[in-house]
């Protein structure tokens, strides 16, 4: 069974003010089969960590490892990186002018597999999971991203999920911008990509929303670049009456 | 250029001559701030405005000698074509090879052709000194209304300096696509005349994939008739200076022209391309798309997207574009893109210009589902490319540059 550790992550990043300390020791085991999802207010550095999983040259780890099954992470290029199994779902997709989506997936797929995937096959397994998550045919010569809309894009990234089925995939904020018929067709892509290929899931929002059609098995609250509990499901019900508040509040007390 | 040349086209109406210093200022208090004469020797002179007036001729002599700072040299390197600007050129005829198309014929024309300077003059040297010496033009005759192709190749030019005069014409309703394939070693200065009757529909492709000790400079002169409709593509991607200006005359109401042009700079190569559109009728119509790429240490590109809109041209519609993408350090690609509007009651009338960097965000999107830098790279240059690639119409020609671009890319891993 594969494993994902985080362990005592410190993550730094340049801005125009200097060096900015964002990830303070961040500890966490993702098994297979678990989805786990962090959860946080704003600019408590849940999008950070995705990037810093994926190997976003942006970011600077200062100290800690990231291992997949015992590999360190952090040594791999990011082209690596997604090689080894692993996957991020991005919040802001980038737009790739003049290359197609299918050519994209296909590039992907054959980078990821090493060899280029049966044609039969792959069109229909491309056919079923853009049937699934209710995207046109046309969809597939458009060019990637390019003109799509907020809930295309992320479509789009469940698509790649679907068809590239890596060990454990990052959702950073997947269910940000998403109506509520969008955010149901999502969601039922990615739990079907865990039924099918048993993935470890890093789910990481602001909102509980998603949490309703994705069901975690644990849930970490991330406050200031760290950990500052976990727990079950339960807490995230207990999060979406009180709010991040308790946390924010500077605990000078004993 | 001197301003009071005999074929000047009304300059004497709208260019004064250069006033001779000190004289007539006598009412003014010499060295008084902002009065006194530039040092520069030419206060008083307005330099030519209007892009339709811009000095021609056929007579090289007409034309002071090349120093690189005339507005249409001062981006060239033009120490290295000296032989092609005031050089005595060879304008004998050289081999071609066509493939056979019925309804396009392939001859060679004597100078007193009547389509000879129908479709534009030269406004520089290098054009005039080609315009002068030519023995006989290639004229490549397109007549019958079904869609045809035909490639007109020449390899074997050499190093010779030679100067050379070509006539493309579509005859009313005939529809072709015209390829100009240039390989080989050349040091060539030509003049190249567009001519569509009305209604014809033509597509001119002019290929370049010189040898790397190649010069070419090309003039371009498009006349375009009544409800025709002329795609003109420029794919420069061999040679070491490379110089291609389209200059299109919308002579007829309903014209209609898209000019292409896609070209890949690698270290040390120049490539030029100054493109013109005059919109002379009501209704016409014109769309500039050029894109390029750059990657080497002084990989030089220059685009220059002359837009005219003239009195008689209402209801035009007109956009023009240019994009770079830069792939290294070293480089330089100019991008000017001008508009000149003499009527207002136009649909439209635009420009845009953009020269960037690789887009580290895109590379990283890509890694991360996998794909190799190279890869990625490589997918990024082809997806920024294709687009024009993809607006040519000629499947057979798409899929060589496909392949031509895809070995640029590949001849840039090894560096």
């Amino acid at each position: 069974m594969s494993v994902l550790e985080i362990k005592d992550l410190h993550v730094s990043v340049e801005t125009d003010q200097g060096t900015k300390q964002i990830l303070r020791g961040v500890n966490l085991t993702i098994n297979e089969g678990e989805i786990h999802a962090i959860m946080g207010p704003n600019g408590s550095g849940k999008s950070t960590l995705a990037y810093t999983i994926a190997g976003h040259p942006k970011y600077h780890v200062e100290s800690g490892s990231i291992l997949l099954d015992g590999a360190e992470v952090l040594k791999m290029t990011v082209d690596a990186r997604a090689r080894a199994g692993l996957f991020l779902a991005m919040q802001y997709p980038v737009e790739i002018p003049g290359v197609t989506v299918t050519n994209f997936l296909r590039t992907a797929k054959t980078a990821i597999e090493g060899e280029a995937p049966p044609i039969r096959t792959w069109i229909k397994d491309v056919r079923e999971a853009m049937t699934g998550l209710k995207m046109d045919k046309a969809f597939a010569e458009r060019n990637v991203n390019e003109g799509f809309s907020g809930g295309e894009k992320k479509r789009n990234e469940i698509l790649q999920l679907e068809l590239l089925k890596p060990k454990f995939a990052v959702l950073d904020e997947t269910d940000s911008g998403l109506d509520v018929d969008a955010l149901k067709i999502v969601s039922e892509g990615v739990n079907r990509a865990k039924a099918n290929t048993g993935l470890g899931l890093l789910l990481i929002t602001h909102y509980t929303r998603i949490l309703r059609y994705i069901h975690p098995d644990f849930v970490h609250v991330f406050v200031n670049g760290r950990i500052a509990e976990q727990g079950g499901p339960e807490l995230a019900d207990r999060l979406e009456d009180e709010g991040y508040d308790r946390f924010l509040v500077p605990s000078n007390v004993g | 250029m001197s301003a009071a040349s005999a074929l000047s086209k009304s300059a004497s109406k709208t260019v004064p001559a250069p006033s001779t210093p000190a004289a007539g200022s006598s009412t003014l208090t010499p060295g008084q701030h902002g009065i006194k004469e530039h040092s520069d020797g030419r206060f008083g002179y307005v330099p030519v405005q209007t892009r339709s007036d811009r000095f021609k001729s056929v007579n090289v002599a007409d034309f002071d000698a090349v120093t690189g700072r005339e507005a249409v040299w001062k981006h060239s390197p033009v120490a290295k074509f000296t032989d092609l600007t005031a050089g005595t050129l060879d304008g004998s005829r050289y081999l071609i090879e066509s493939t056979p198309s019925a309804d396009i014929s392939v001859d060679w024309v004597p100078r007193s052709d009547a389509r000879i300077g129908t479709a534009g003059l030269p406004e520089e040297r290098a054009a005039a000194n080609a315009w002068g010496v030519f023995d006989d033009a290639l004229a490549i005759t397109v007549s019958g209304e079904e869609a045809k192709e035909i490639t007109v190749t020449r390899s074997a030019l050499g190093n010779t300096a030679r100067g050379a005069h070509t006539i493309i014409e579509a005859k009313p309703f005939s529809q072709a696509t015209v390829i100009l394939a240039n390989t080989g070693d050349a040091r060539l200065s030509e003049n190249v005349e567009i001519i569509l009757g009305e209604s014809a529909n033509l597509t001119v492709v002019s290929l370049q994939e010189w040898d790397d000790s190649a010069v070419h400079l090309a003039n371009h002169f498009a006349s375009i008739g009544r409800d025709a409709r002329l795609k003109h593509v420029v794919v420069s991607l061999g040679g070491s200076i490379v110089r291609v200006n389209p200059s299109v005359r919308l002579a007829g109401p309903g014209s209609d022209t898209l000019l292409l042009g896609l070209y890949f700079a690698d270290a040390g190569q120049h490539l030029e391309q100054q493109v013109y559109v005059f919109h002379d009728a009501p209704k016409s119509r014109s769309r500039v798309n050029y894109k390029g790429a750059l990657q080497g240490q002084d990989a030089r590109t220059v685009w220059i997207g002359d837009v005219l809109i003239g009195n008689k041209a209402a209801g035009t519609d007109s956009y023009e574009q240019n994009r770079n993408l830069v792939l290294s350090e070293g480089t330089r690609a100019d991008s000017i893109p001008n508009l000149e509007i003499e009527t207002g009651n136009i649909v439209g009338a635009g420009h845009a210009s953009a020269t960037g960097r690789f887009d580290d965000e895109q590379l990283f999107y890509l890694q991360s589902r996998g794909i190799t830098e190279e890869e990625a790279r490589r997918l990024v240059v082809r997806g920024f490319l294709t687009e024009v690639v993809q607006q040519i119409g000629s499947p057979e020609l798409e899929a060589r540059l496909q392949l031509a671009i895809e070995a640029e890319l590949i001849g840039t891993d090894d560096k």
